[in-house]
């Protein structure tokens, strides 16, 4: 069988060697609990400030704004959710948060929940390409806005947000800003300072590090409530034992990835070549703007086919991809991200995610470039559906 | 979204069967010519679903003495979909053909058994090759002129504690619901019965686009 090409980075990550061989020692000889008052504990309560200390040089601030989460997922309930619990528990007339469609269900279905416990959620839809329009965001500003939340790098898309600006909005109407930068950490600044931000959600198995811990940056005068209660871990935010393996492998992943931020963009060369050649395939369209993306997202919808009878003939090819298709996800709807351009549900089902990582070569992409139209063909031979992309233009969803 | 493995942790999305069927479908209309001649030459002809929804179907039936000789389909669907439609072209064609009453029968659990069990989020998808049969069906009636014999598609129950059913959803969204609160709303529709939201939503959109945006190139037949 051939090697796998793995195409599905924006999902997760391999972990490093490097970051790897650095994590293994923490779990079977220094496996001491941060908390403990003997030489092991002391041990790795060092272990955990020094690696607290490089991710605030990193994000450019101060080391007891990091606090350490079980994920990405984890770090933005914890933003979200802990401040609008705060500021309700100090009856706080501000009771509003501004996101966007486009956001992550961490995101979105967090919004959905305080929504239930009766805070008002403005969301405000993306353009066509994908891109937040800064005026919509102020408009959708009250007296009573309290957090705006927009991603930094959009998961499906690759889009990048305006941050710095949308941070600039959020500081002159006193509203504190979060963002998930989850996809962004490869190829983006994560400087706080530069941002403009009061929060900022990472995680490490987007970053070629282990999966299950992740951090939130909390700007020192932002009060969170915590979502976790226990033995006051983490400044009394994220109570539970440190994961100190995952927090070694976490930091080493990001001290790597942002030293390599440069390196990492000769992939725009490869991802253009791939866009290029696969919109040579017809009726095909490119979702989300072709410049304003991170070096590595392709995301295509071929029409009149479906996304994951698309996934499983790439599979046989061993090429590992990913879909917006209905079904390839557990609610039956089609992503979310893509109806958000404003495309009907047709091109959701037929889109495609093509993540490169940073091993991905021409060769490989030459072999998805080549099996691609036979695939496409074959599913549209036997497809009754036959719409062009004028149609769909004409189509009001 | 991404995950299209089930929780059992086997090492294919679906049984061997659905494989297997997947990448070598049986009675599948594999060119437009082919789909062309059987326009002029199929006794009934039956379209369903939508590609709004992710899934639409087209079959071709032959019909002598009552019974199914040939069945042949194409689809805009997912893995299930092809796999499950494959499956039942064989069923009801196999042994001489099933009876057109036989044939209109054959129940979604009965493929799925077939295919080594279909995930139960991907049972609508069989459902889809049902309901395109039963429409060649009709139109073959409508064909050989027996009217009389013509049957609607059945009723299927969506909401399991209320007892909602697919009609009801379609006579909603004809009396002008167009979203899922609005559905809920009227019908109670997933109150009390939550895992049958995501099917409900996946109907009402089936429905909205049945009666509110016909489809140029795909006419219903």
């Amino acid at each position: 069988m051939s090697k796998t090409i793995y195409l599905d980075t924006s999902a997760t990550t391999p972990v490093d060697l490097e970051v790897f061989n650095e994590m293994k020692k923490y779990f079977t000889i220094e496996y001491g609990n941060a908390g403990s008052m003997h030489s092991k504990g002391l041990k790795a309560a060092q272990v955990l400030n020094n690696s607290r200390e490089k991710i605030a040089k990193i994000l450019n601030c101060s080391s007891n704004e990091i606090i350490f989460t079980g994920s990405g997922t984890e770090s933005i309930n914890l933003a979200i959710q802990g401040l609008m619990l705060k500021l309700k528990n100090e009856n706080s007339n501000k009771n509003q948060i501004i996101s966007t469609t486009i956001e992550h269900h961490a995101v979105l279905d967090t919004l959905d929940y305080l929504k239930k416990l009766g805070f008002k959620i403005t969301l405000v839809p993306v353009e066509p390409n994908g891109i937040i329009n800064l005026k919509k965001i102020k408009k959708a500003i009250t007296p009573q806005t309290a957090l705006i939340t927009v991603m930094y790098v959009n998961n499906e898309i690759g889009t990048i947000q305006p941050i710095k600006e949308i941070g600039k909005i959020a500081k002159k109407n006193n509203i504190l800003f979060h963002t998930d930068a989850c996809q962004a950490a490869n190829s983006e600044t994560l400087d706080v300072q530069k941002l403009n931000v009061d929060l900022l959600s990472l995680n490490a198995s987007k970053i070629y590090g282990p999966k299950g811990v992740g951090c939130l940056y909390k700007k020192s005068s932002v009060k969170l409530q915590p979502i976790t209660y226990g033995g006051g871990q983490e400044f009394g935010l994220r109570s539970g034992t440190e994961n100190i393996p995952g927090i070694i492998g976490f930091t080493k992943a990001l001290v790597n990835t942002q030293k390599n931020k440069k390196k990492y963009l000769k992939f725009t060369n490869l991802r253009n070549y791939l866009i290029k050649e696969l919109l040579k395939i017809p009726n095909t369209i490119l979702n989300g703007d072709l410049k304003k993306r991170v070096p590595n997202n392709v995301n295509i919808t071929f029409l009149n086919i479906e996304g994951e009878s698309i996934l499983l003939m790439l599979d046989k090819y061993n090429i590992c991809a990913s879909s917006g298709s209905a079904c390839t996800s557990k609610s039956l709807n089609p992503s979310h991200v893509i109806l958000a351009l404003g495309r009907p549900y047709e091109a959701a089902h037929g889109s495609i995610r093509f993540s490169l990582s940073k091993y991905t070569t021409k060769k490989e992409l030459n072999k998805v470039i080549q099996v691609m139209p036979k695939i496409v063909s074959h599913l549209r031979s036997i497809s009754p559906v036959e719409l062009k992309i004028k149609d769909l233009k004409n189509k009001n969803v | 979204m991404y995950d299209l493995k089930s929780k059992s942790g086997k090492q294919w999305f679906y049984p061997e069967k659905v494989k297997e069927h997947f990448f070598n479908p049986k009675n599948l209309v594999k060119t437009k010519q082919e789909s062309k001649k059987l326009d002029k030459e199929a006794d009934g002809i039956g379209i369903e679903g939508s590609p709004a929804c992710g899934d639409m179907m087209k079959m071709w039936i032959k019909i002598k003495n009552n019974r199914i000789k040939q069945c042949k389909w194409s689809t805009f669907g997912c893995a299930s979909a092809i796999a499950s439609t494959s499956m039942f072209s064989v069923m009801i064609t196999e042994k001489n053909g099933k009876t057109i009453e036989q044939a209109l029968k054959i129940k979604p659990q009965e493929i799925s058994k077939r295919l080594g069990g279909l995930p139960a989020i991907k049972f609508h998808c069989s459902v889809l090759a049902d309901k395109a049969l039963r429409s060649a069906i009709n139109d073959y009636y409508k064909k050989t002129n027996q009217i009389n014999k013509i049957q609607e598609n059945k009723i299927k129950i969506i909401d399991k504690i209320l007892k909602i059913t697919d009609k009801d959803i379609e006579e909603a969204v004809l009396e002008g619901v167009k979203t899922f609160e609005d559905l809920q709303k009227r019908t109670k529709i997933g109150i009390q019965d939550k895992t049958c939201i995501p099917e409900a939503k996946q109907l009402l959109r089936f429905y909205l686009e049945k009666h509110f945006t016909p489809l140029k190139k795909t006419k219903r037949l």
